[in-house]
């Protein structure tokens, strides 16, 4: 049962998601061009790091934000059961996020924001920008306290029952992003708005960026959850069989938000204002939150070979050709887990306290990210578009066929993209430039790479375009969509009952409010006692 | 609560995967090998009325024990000194401020990188193995000039070095 309020939500958040989406790899596609340097019109600083900073605020914060507040209406109304706690609230989240964007793009385009997504001071952005980003996330808010709220009412009426894992990945994901955007709205409203409007004269670099931090790896895991609730809540279902194993599938989002807070430093190795063994902690950190990825990437894999079995597959290896590979949710599953394979290789790299000297900042780290968000998280959005855009619509999908098409050609075009940066970082091209000005012989090296990329960006942009394409014929089709039901996977053995603690927001929380104090409480008190030094705002 | 065996079993291999992960972190950590964390700060205003990062104290110096130190500043669009020469095969200590914003130093084919945040001092040792002519790059987008923002740096033979310094000489 999905209530009319749910499907509205999630049709009007992903329309501004994709549309977002669209634009985004527009400009993504031009920034492959331009900063190949084969074409001397295109050349602009200006207009490239415009369009950067841009590019960056769509995918990261405003397609993920919408998809995943759209998404999480029809996770919580469906798996529960229940109809939605407050539809006005629900709304009013929608459009504070919706305002917040506009507000944001508008110093974008004009080249009043190019700070780029990661908008690290002391170069300064118009306030608006920073007012908007703000309500982006603060709109995001109301969209967690309602997945919360329903959470613990279904718990207060079903006492003793393990909830529904769709919906237990759904409010792990809502208290996530709660504890992961506090650092980074801690940033924007007591240092970057202040200092922006004129306020404060100065701000310390260093504790935006411990602040940024806090925010900057958790995110990722905001951005992924909903492509791991397609993993096991959809995937083993359209596959023809059963999910492996409903206990560890909820320990993975447990770990996942538990752990993913507590290790943003492994993006400030090459920082010099935190101290080593900190560094160290959240290196740490980091690889303990890999096991729940590979926990996850395990049941998937059996989950599929449960199914390819039942469909008659033998042999160590016969299960795959038995997959329903026609499927797009199948077929996207198994693409998202390739680029997840060799992503999560990059990352380890990355991870690396002593390895990432090599990579720091360096090309390696888009086509790192680029696999893992572009890769396997965008391209179990799309699954889950295909899946769920005919029931919100109530009209049938326009054509299985493109729809295959669309996401063989993202993953073609992922591959041509990423892969050259991959080396172009390991032969230290920097990322974050628009034209290669150096005048050396290493560098000459990178050149023959940025055909490849281009080639990639292309089909990439193609894909994407095929992919608003099949959303709007669908959305415009005659046919009629009749099962607007959503189902979900059945584990393979019934779930038996989980510890108490597993099943409590509230053990949860102070789990990770003690990982917290520990990995984030000195090195962000160490500014107010340190003689620091504040810098004023600069323009670019 | 279920686990599978086979599930436990991966489960193990998991944990050991990521204990080796560690375990070769450990080992680089034995050996010296780590980010550059020496949480110190300076004002970024005031670098020029600083002793060690004055204008005429930038570059290459050759201290009395023969510990090589490099003094640099980052500031938009160059490192500064824009060129210097510095021996393979011999740790080399650099440090930098900046005098403005954000900026990331990298030498490409070498492990020589870190970022450095206006308001405190970057610091790295290294080596490097081969001679040649690097690019100091600006790693961190620091302005519309950011493409331009590189410095060169020759790195000779150890012999040749020798040879043109004399114990105890300053560059
Ligand atoms: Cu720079």
């Amino acid at each position: 049962m999905i209530d009319t309020q749910s499907r509205n939500l999630a049709l009007w958040n992903w329309v501004v998601a994709f549309a977002a989406f669209l634009v985004a790899c527009f400009l993504g596609f031009y920034q492959v061009v331009e900063r190949s340097g084969l074409f001397d019109f295109l050349e602009s600083a200006k207009v490239y790091f415009a369009s950067v900073s841009t590019h960056g605020v769509l995918m990261a914060y405003v397609l993920t934000t919408f998809f995943i507040m759209g998404f999480g209406y029809l996770t919580a109304t469906s798996s529960l059961k229940r109809p939605l706690w407050q539809p006005g609230l629900a709304w009013s989240g929608f459009f504070v996020s919706l305002i917040g964007t506009v507000l944001a793009a508008i110093p974008l385009l004009t080249d009043k924001a190019s700070v780029l997504y990661t908008f690290y001071p002391p170069i300064q952005a118009s306030a608006l920008f920073y007012i908007g980003a703000a309500l982006l996330v603060v709109g995001s808010w109301f969209w967690c306290a309602i997945m919360v709220v329903m959470a613990v009412q279904w718990r207060r009426e079903n006492s003793g029952k393990g909830m529904p894992l769709a919906m237990y990945a759904t409010v792990a994901n809502a208290l996530l992003w709660l504890w992961t955007s506090a650092g980074v709205a801690m940033e924007v409203v007591f240092q970057l708005i202040p200092w922006a409007l004129g306020w404060n004269d100065t701000l310390d670099p260093g504790l935006a960026r411990t602040l940024f931090a806090w925010t900057l790896h958790p995110i990722v895991y905001f951005w992924l959850i909903p492509a791991y609730i397609a993993l096991y809540c959809f995937v083993p279902k359209e596959a023809g069989g059963y999910l492996f194993s409903e206990e560890m599938a909820k320990f993975a989002f447990l770990g996942l938000l538990v752990f993913s807070l507590p290790i943003g430093f492994h993006h400030l190795y090459m920082d010099p204002e935190q101290g080593a063994g900190w560094k160290l902690l959240h290196g740490i950190g980091t690889f303990l939150v890999a096991v729940p990825t590979l926990v996850t990437g395990f049941t998937v894999l059996a989950s599929l070979e449960i199914a390819g079995r039942l469909g008659g597959g033998r042999g160590l290896f016969g299960w795959i050709g038995n997959l329903p590979w026609r499927n797009p949710v199948v077929l996207a599953a198994i693409l998202a887990l390739l680029m997840l394979i060799l992503g999560g290789f990059g990352g380890i790299v990355n991870a690396s306290y002593a390895l990432n000297a090599m990579v720091h900042n360096t090309a390696w780290v888009p086509g790192h990210f680029h696999l893992i968000f572009a890769g396997t998280t965008v391209i179990l959005y799309f699954a889950i578009a295909y899946h769920l855009w005919p029931k919100i619509t109530g009209k049938k999908l326009v054509s299985n066929t493109l729809a295959l098409t669309q996401l063989w050609t993202w993953f073609v075009g992922m591959t041509l993209l990423s892969t050259p940066w991959h080396v172009l970082g390991l032969l230290g091209q920097p990322r974050r430039i628009s034209s290669v000005t150096y005048n050396s012989l290493l560098t000459l090296a990178w050149q023959p790479y940025e055909l490849f990329m281009i080639m990639g960006g292309a089909v990439l942009l193609g894909s994407a375009v095929l992919f608003g394409v099949i959303l709007w014929k669908t959305w415009r089709n005659t046919e009629i969509e009749t099962d607007l039901e959503i189902a979900y996977a059945e584990p393979i053995h019934p779930p038996e009952s989980l510890p108490a603690w597993a099943e409590s927001l509230k053990a949860w929380n102070l789990v990770i409010l003690g990982l917290m104090l520990i990995s984030f409480g000195w090195p962000i008190a160490q500014f107010f006692f340190l003689k620091t030094f504040e810098s004023l705002p600069w323009g670019y | 609560m279920h686990i599978d065996p086979l599930e436990k079993k991966w489960l193990y291999i998991a944990l050991g995967m990521v204990a080796l992960f560690l375990g070769s972190i450990f080992i680089s950590l034995a050996v010296g090998i780590k980010p550059p964390s020496n949480v110190e700060t300076i004002d970024p205003a005031r670098l020029h009325l600083s002793e060690e990062f004055a204008e005429d104290n930038l570059g290459v110096h050759i201290q009395p024990d023969g510990r090589i130190t490099v003094i640099m500043v980052a500031g938009r669009y160059g490192f500064f000194p824009r060129h210097i020469t510095v021996p393979a095969d011999t740790p080399i200590t650099f440090r930098w401020a900046s005098i403005d914003v954000l900026h990331g130093v990298h030498m490409p084919m070498t492990n020589m990188s870190t970022m450095v945040v206006p308001g405190y001092v970057a610091e790295v040792t290294t080596t490097f193995p081969k001679p040649g002519d690097y690019p100091m790059l600006c790693n961190e987008y620091c302005g519309l000039g950011h493409d331009y923002m590189w410095s060169k740096v020759t790195v000779v033979a150890r012999q040749t070095w020798e040879k043109q310094h004399p114990k105890g000489g300053e560059s």
